[in-house]
């Protein structure tokens, strides 16, 4: 089978300080890789390296198109890109008001990739972000609202849908339940992991909670001074941790 | 041209450096039609919010030939108007009109003349905020990378809130244009109802002083008002003749005649209507 994203040797500093360094591996389509380590050790950099917001010093990145087959993303064109970031990719902020317009009704909000691809029948594109609303478990007539009226956990919930309306079959995740109260981060883990199933999707989640990499990834790497240094299938990792750091990181989890 | 205290303004007030400059810059902005060309703008011996935009560009191209009109919201006695007109007979000498089709430059703020253009002719606009992206997007970095990769979703989104609001596509004054398929534009604070005729005969130049932006229609350029397909753009047209000269087809202002309430509509284009009324009387 061929690899949705097969990355090389990515390596990205900033001045002297390492971001992440040589990181290489693959995702296989359907798949939902965790990204683990503790805080400072390049999760970040590494999604915005592979969603291109951030350029790379060094390696690859080669996802398989849908209209081309495989392509390194790093050699595409920006206007290439762009249409990548906005039909095949998604990209779920820790913060929601990093990934919404604050201004914008929530239906502008999830129709704006919509629109930015073309569609131009207003009722379509409201029926589309009605749906969507609703299949992120917000009420329908709620479409009108700004993102400023919502909740933390509803807003992150809209940015979800904002990023799915089109499809994708690629998303990033940056600690996607960070900064939300533990009753509704697990809704939302029900949620993604409800969507991410049933749409097929593969996906990248950044995270420092275990407990979300256990509900959600299928492979998990651990990550330490932007260095990989271990990987797996995640219940193997969690449950027999080789590298002395994901013995010590496993096992503080399960004091708490 | 000897100098003289006459004639110690150089001809149409900027100097010879700055005119060719402003020049070149109108020249980039008709090769390139809907594209916002930077210039180096100068201080004008007005406030800007005056025009100062529309001022160097008219400057730059009035030549001694020249016939000059200005508008203001369709009026050739606004305040406005008059100042910006006896700038240019004084600094340039130049014959003024208030007469559209006597007219080879019109300088005009918030309209487009009923009058149909010609190819002769030359219409300059005041703009105050040149970017049609602006309200959506306060990053000029993020505005120029969205206009080079024509990446204009985000002009679809402010509609979409438009209708969502009010039921229907509220903007009812600088609405958004595609000219040549390329380029989303802001054709300045004119009334939708003067959309239509952005695809003129004339050149079309828009200045903007404060922002410093220079942008242009060629002739017969294609401008095409944005909408949805089941929203499509709709000029609208008060449902009212003009109380003055009858005429069905102009766009209106309510004027209000006495303290009891009273009002009526005329036309806007005061020299279209003046001229439809002398027709009527002879
Ligand atoms: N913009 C930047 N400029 C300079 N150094 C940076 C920048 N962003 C990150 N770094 C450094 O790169 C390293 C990796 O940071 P990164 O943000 O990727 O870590 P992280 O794993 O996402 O951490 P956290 O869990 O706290 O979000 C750190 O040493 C950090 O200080
Ligand atoms: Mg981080």
């Amino acid at each position: 089978m061929t690899p949705l994203l097969d990355v090389q040797s990515l390596t990205k500093s900033y001045g002297g300080r390492i971001g992440c360094a040589d990181v290489s591996f693959r995702l296989y389509p359907g798949e939902v890789l965790g990204i683990v380590g503790e805080s400072g050790s390049g999760k970040s950099t590494l999604l915005n390296c592979l969603a291109g917001h951030l350029a790379p010093d060094a390696g690859e990145i080669i996802f398989d198109t849908r209209a081309e087959g495989p392509r390194d993303v790093l050699q595409m064109s920006e206007p290439e890109r762009r249409m990548l970031g906005r039909t095949d990719w998604a990209f779920v902020h820790q913060n929601p008001r990093d990934g919404l317009r604050m201004r914008i009704s929530a239906g502008g909000n999830v129709g704006e990739r919509l629109m930015a691809v073309g569609a131009r029948h207003y009722g379509e594109i409201r029926e589309a972000a009605t749906d969507w609303l609703n299949r992120v478990e917000i009420s329908g007539d709620r479409i009108d609202d700004r993102p400023a009226a919502f909740s933390g956990g509803m807003q992150q919930r809209l940015q979800i849908a904002r990023n799915l309306v089109t499809g994708p079959r690629l998303v990033f995740m940056d600690e996607p339940t960070g900064g939300l109260d533990v009753s509704v981060q697990a809704r939302l883990l029900d949620l993604i992991r409800g969507l991410v199933r049933r749409m097929g999707l593969s996906a990248i989640v950044v995270t420092h909670d275990l407990a979300v990499v256990r509900l959600l990834a299928d492979r998990l790497m651990v990550m330490k001074g932007g260095h990989v240094i271990e990987t797996g299938l995640t219940d193997q990792v969690l449950d027999d941790p080789q590298a002395p750091y994901t013995q010590l990181l496993v096992s503080s989890v399960l004091q708490v | 041209m000897p100098e003289t205290s006459e004639t110690a303004y150089n001809f149409a007030y900027l100097d010879e450096q700055t005119k060719r400059m402003i020049r070149r810059a109108i020249l980039k902005g008709v090769a390139v039609p809907g594209y916002q060309v930077p210039f180096a703008s100068r201080e004008m011996p007005m406030p800007y919010g005056w025009g100062t935009g529309g001022v160097q560009v008219s400057a730059a191209c009035l030549t001694p030939e020249d016939t000059f009109k200005v508008i203001d919201q369709g009026a050739d006695d606004t305040t406005n108007a008059v100042s910006i007109r006896k700038f240019f007979q004084k600094v340039a000498e130049v014959a003024v009109t208030e007469h559209t089709n006597e007219a080879t430059v019109i300088q005009t703020r918030h309209r487009i003349p009923e009058t149909p253009l010609t190819e002769d002719q030359i219409l300059v606009y005041q703009v105050p905020i040149p970017e049609p992206l602006r309200f959506l997007e306060p990053s000029e970095v993020e505005t120029r990378r969205m206009h080079a990769l024509e990446d204009y979703g985000l002009m679809h989104v402010k509609l979409y809130e438009d209708i969502a609001r009010h039921g229907e596509i509220a903007t009812a004054y600088a609405y958004p244009v595609t000219v040549e398929d390329r380029y989303v534009m802001d054709p300045s604070p004119i009334p939708k109802f003067d959309n239509p005729k952005l695809e003129s005969a004339a050149l079309q130049l828009f200045g903007a002083g404060r922002e410093q932006r220079i942008y242009a229609v060629p002739p017969y350029t294609k401008v095409v008002s944005l909408d949805f397909d089941d929203y499509p753009f709709d000029p609208s047209k008060a449902p009212h003749p003009c109380a003055l000269c009858g005429a069905e087809h102009t766009y209106l202002d309510e004027v209000i005649v006495d303290d009891a309430g009273g009002r009526m509509f005329v036309c806007s284009d005061t020299d279209y209507c003046a001229s439809r009324q002398a027709e009527q009387a002879a």
